[in-house]
């Protein structure tokens, strides 16, 4: 197992805000097939936390021990002072907004919200008033006497998570909720979601695929590769500083720079620059839009290097550019500017742009 | 689409199969319970009422008929009650057995019924297996004489043939229940017992009326089981038409009761079916 120095970033949860749920050293195994391995991470309270990664990553796995659908191999799940992962998930205070809803088809809306409260044996009158304040919170007041299968999706979501919500939760969890809506809808959901969030203070794990979602959405991302976690902090800098190779390329795009460091100076292929980093090999990431398109005096500090312009694709307000430079160095380029195809220009950025990351070798 | 030809080659053979071998039949039933039969044993083309006139005066039939409804009504309530909690277990916890366990209760219905009624007469009977039993543990000292030739017998029997029947359409249901609902109960805080009241039963209950209606039905029109365990006072209504049918030779009577069973069993099914859609939420 390669160690990364980052190792001690997911037990630190949001400045300040005491820990809420600790994951600890939680392994799964289905079989043969190992899903999660070693997994180790805090959610603070109030917290927005994403966990993100591929199909097949190990992320809904781990949503669902810290639900209580599936027990963990190894590693333990507290709550406070009390261990959650030998309990029952209907004696946790955790709630979990389903992919597909699971809106319970022979209930109304409003029987469907008042679900947790009625199985909690809460006094009539109480129910009626916080069911009316939930459907009053994600606005679907109005279909509180509808059958779930009259309504539409972004409805019935709304409806879930009222039906999650109403039960005052510690920490709610939301397993990829908005993948079945239209894209439109998503965008205003996220958006819906982080307020509601904020309004009600209650610690959300959010599970996506999606890591422009993540980033939208989350106070702190856990992205998670072959049931291992690669890097737990916030979106900003998960993007500026990327642990991995594999962080780098999954969040957003860049350009992975591999090369070789000697006294002081880093050699990648044609690009060379002065860094204080031990012999060895390195790996860089420079982001597109940390290289500009360079006319006149080289600034200082910066690394200059010529090349053609090969591929030009356009992406709303800027273009991503594919430059090939000399000794089969390929650079992804971000720019407002069109260049026709094969026309030469010069690239220039600054080394300190130029992030060292951990090689990810291959898993399992 | 499909061309005119297909669709006659498609519809055609089975229209003529069901009115040549259903629809005919009972039009001929219809009128035969309308005519009569004479003093030199002739059936009477002659339209009259004097066979309901019959059935609804002679008590006989009456009584054959409520005390058929209340065989039939034990075997559904048996039925149910031993089928439920098999197809439960076997949608929701028999994991990698299901296949084979669902397999096994299908293979009784392999088994001729005849031979199944006579295996219960070899076990009920006064010299039969129960009865030794109970003697060599000398729980009796006689052998139990209400255990065959009884609505007791008929009706263990019956249970006996008709419970997969109801296991079948109940283990359906419970397997379209999507799964994540279980989940959403229980994440809500609901016990397992509460998910199973709220969530599965409620929407199982299309299964539990079918299943209902065909160990009810099937058991109604039942001639063989009172035929060969029932007795002098396990006799249901089929037996009187095989009678009327056969030996007693009143084709008219017989017709009238088979006439008024089917309009029971008709309404039974419609009945049934219109409770199976209210409870279908999908």
């Amino acid at each position: 197992m390669t160690t990364i120095d980052i190792a001690a970033a997911p037990l630190t949860a949001i400045a300040g805000a005491p820990t809420l749920l600790s994951i600890r050293n939680v392994a799964k195994t289905f079989g043969r097939n190992v899903v999660l391995r070693d997994v180790s991470l805090n959610i603070a309270e109030g917290e927005f936390l994403t966990i993100l990664g591929e199909s097949g990553s190990g992320k809904t796995t781990l949503l669902r021990i810290i639900a209580g659908f599936e027990t963990p191999t190894s590693g333990e799940v507290w709550m406070g002072g009390e261990r959650l992962d030998n309990q029952p998930p209907y004696r946790r205070r955790v709630n979990t907004v389903f992919q597909s809803y699971a809106l319970f088809p022979h209930f109304t809306v409003e029987q469907n919200v008042a679900y947790g409260l009625r199985v909690a044996k809460r006094p009539e009158a109480e129910i009626t008033q916080r069911v009316a304040e939930a459907l009053d919170k994600v606005k679907m007041s109005a279909h509180a006497k509808s059958k779930p299968s009259k309504i539409s999706g972004g409805q019935q979501q709304r409806v879930a998570l009222a039906r999650a919500l109403v039960n005052r939760p510690k920490l709610l969890l939301l397993d990829e909720p908005l993948s079945a809506l239209d894209a439109n809808l998503r965008r205003q959901m996220q958006v819906e979601l982080k307020s509601l969030q904020r309004e009600v203070g209650i610690a959300f794990v959010f599970v996506t695929h999606d890591q422009e979602e993540a980033t939208v959405m989350s106070d702190r991302i856990a992205l998670l590769r072959s049931g291992e976690l690669e890097q737990v902090t916030t979106p900003r800098e998960i993007y500026s500083r990327p642990a991995t190779a594999y962080v780098a390329q999954f969040i957003g795009h860049t350009n992975l720079l591999r090369g070789e460091a000697r006294d002081g100076l880093v050699k990648c292929g044609a690009l060379s620059w002065g860094a204080k980093l031990p012999d060895g090999p390195v790996l860089f990431s420079l982001r597109p839009e940390q290289i500009r398109i360079a006319s006149g005096t080289q600034s200082t500090g910066a690394v200059r290097i010529e090349g053609s312009v090969v591929h030009q694709a356009f992406h709303g307000a800027t273009e991503l550019m594919r430059v090939e430079c000399t000794g089969e160095l390929v650079l992804t380029v971000r720019t407002s500017v069109m260049s026709p195809i094969g026309s030469r220009v010069t690239l220039e950025f600054f080394a300190t742009d130029a992030v060292p990351v951990q090689e990810s070798p291959e898993r399992r | 689409m499909f061309s005119r030809t297909y669709r006659l080659v498609v519809t055609v053979p089975p229209l003529l199969w069901i009115s040549m071998f259903l629809l005919l039949p009972y039009l001929l039933m219809f009128c035969y319970s309308f005519w009569s039969v004479s003093a030199a044993q002739t059936i009477v083309h002659v339209w009259n009422l004097d066979n309901y006139k019959e059935l609804a005066l002679k008590t006989v039939y009456w009584q054959t008929l409520l005390r058929s409804m209340w065989i039939a009504a034990r075997v559904m309530l048996f039925s149910l009650l031993l089928g439920y909690p098999l197809a439960y277990f076997l949608s929701f916890y028999a994991g990698k057995r299901k296949d084979l366990l669902y397999q096994l209760v299908i293979i009784p219905l392999w088994v001729s019924y005849l031979v199944r009624a006579y295996a219960w007469k070899t076990i009920l009977g006064s010299d039969g297996v129960l009865n030794t039993l109970l003697q060599y543990a000398h729980l009796t000292k006689h052998p139990l004489d209400f255990l065959l030739y009884s609505p007791f017998a008929v009706v263990l029997t019956l249970t006996h043939i008709y419970t997969p029947f109801t296991i079948l359409p109940i283990y359906a249901a419970l397997e379209h229940i999507p799964r994540n609902l279980v989940e959403a109960s229980h994440d809500l805080g609901a016990t397992p017992a509460q998910t199973f009241w709220k969530v599965i039963f409620p929407l199982s209950i299309p299964g539990v009326f079918a299943g209902a209606t065909f160990a009810f039905v099937l058991s109604l029109g039942d001639f063989l089981a009172p035929l060969l365990l029932g007795g002098p006072s396990g006799i249901m209504i089929s037996n009187i038409v095989v009678s009327l049918f056969g030996a007693a030779y009143n084709w008219p009577l017989g017709a009238a009761i088979s006439l008024c069973t089917l309009v029971l069993v008709v309404s039974l099914l419609f009945f049934s079916e219109r409770l199976e859609k209210k409870w279908s939420f999908s």
